[in-house]
């Protein structure tokens, strides 16, 4: 059995910094991504041609769709498209990557040790902290975007001794934020890799092959989980509480609507 | 009781109890998500999203858990 780490492995250093693994496969990944972006947008069109554009611009729509539905504004869904597809297509490739053949297996020999080439790059604790620390802080910025400085800090700081305490549970749950996004990529993809190793250990030849495709299935739901908290926290973060009004009545529903409706679900529970 | 013995047990006993409460969590939700769509067939799609995002938070408890193992077996 391959002896399992938990940190990433430094394959060479430059000067003092150790380029780790988990770092060479994700400038592969990263290099891969931007390659296939370039592509595409090389050739968009307004009727699409070939299979290739039409399949990315499908993952799109769907991400956009899933952000509308979400934030219920097309506006708005446009404005957090960017970082949500950035942070969905990165993780979802790099998990992936973390399962192509090679990763894992090509061992070089180093000044400290015979260590993989590659590895996951979220099987790496700083990269999702990295992304972590980019998802809270961007969720920061959007929101001070929208809501302005001082009202921002209002959330956070106040001179009302309840409003105080509050906000130091804010602050709390933001550094916590951080922790949990980061762990659980980082356990998930990490797990995965280690399930594999010993599986692959006990029987090589065809037990791990329910495996890789729970690992592929795991990868996917992982980024939207990743995708979908930073969604939820950015729209809640950039929604103003203080204009919500609980009496307001839904200009689009007048009271002969809600008679009919009503008359028509007691006649279905009869 | 050695700390060689120590050393195999506890790994173990720290999945299986960081394990087992996620484990109820997740197939209470299930449970109730099953009835809601049962009772309300529309609202299918729109449970889908939220059950994902809190079968994720209950399952993140189970993943600490798993890395603290993991570390606890092999650092």
């Amino acid at each position: 059995m391959t002896p399992i780490s938990l940190a990433a492995e430094p394959i060479f250093h430059i000067g003092s910094v150790a380029i780790n693994n988990s770092l060479i496969t994700g400038v592969v990944g990263s290099a891969l991504i931007i390659a296939l972006f370039v592509f595409t947008a090389k050739k968009i069109e307004f009727h699409p041609k070939g299979k290739f554009t039409s399949v990315f611009e499908a993952i799109s729509e769907q991400i956009l769709d899933l952000i509308e539905q979400v934030v219920q504004n097309r506006e708005k869904a446009i404005q957090f498209f960017p970082l949500l597809m950035t942070l969905f297509i990165f993780i979802v490739i790099n998990n992936w990557l973390g399962l192509v053949p090679g990763v894992g297996s090509i061992v070089v020999n180093t000044h400290e040790g015979a260590f993989p080439l590659f590895r996951g790059a979220n099987a790496d604790l700083n990269t999702t902290l990295a992304l972590a620390v980019i998802s809270v802080v961007t969720t920061q910025i959007y929101a001070v975007k929208e809501l302005g400085l001082f009202k921002q800090l209002q959330k956070y700081f106040s001179l009302n001794p309840i409003k105080l305490f509050i906000g130091i549970l804010e602050l709390i749950s933001e550094v916590s934020k951080m922790i949990s996004f980061s762990f659980r990529l980082f356990g998930n993809i990490f797990a995965g890799e280690v399930l594999l190793i010993v599986i692959s250990s006990l029987m090589p030849v065809v037990a791990p092959l329910p495996f890789f495709f729970l690992e592929i299935f795991v990868g996917f739901i992982q980024a939207l989980v990743f995708t979908m908290l930073t969604l939820v926290f950015l729209t809640i973060a950039t929604s103003d509480h203080s204009e919500y009004n609980h009496d307001e009545v839904r200009p689009e529903l007048k009271p002969a609507d809600i008679e009919e409706a009503s008359s028509h679900a007691d006649s279905r529970h009869i | 009781m050695n700390a060689e013995v120590m050393k195999l047990l506890i790994p173990g006993l720290t999945i299986v109890l960081g394990g087992a409460m996620p484990a109820f969590a997740i197939g209470w939700m299930g449970a109730h998500a099953m009835d809601a769509i049962g009772r309300n067939p529309e609202a299918a799609s729109k449970l889908q999203t939220i059950i994902i995002l809190v079968v994720a938070f209950a399952e993140a408890i189970a993943i600490y858990s798993l890395v603290v193992a993991l570390i606890l077996k092999f650092v």
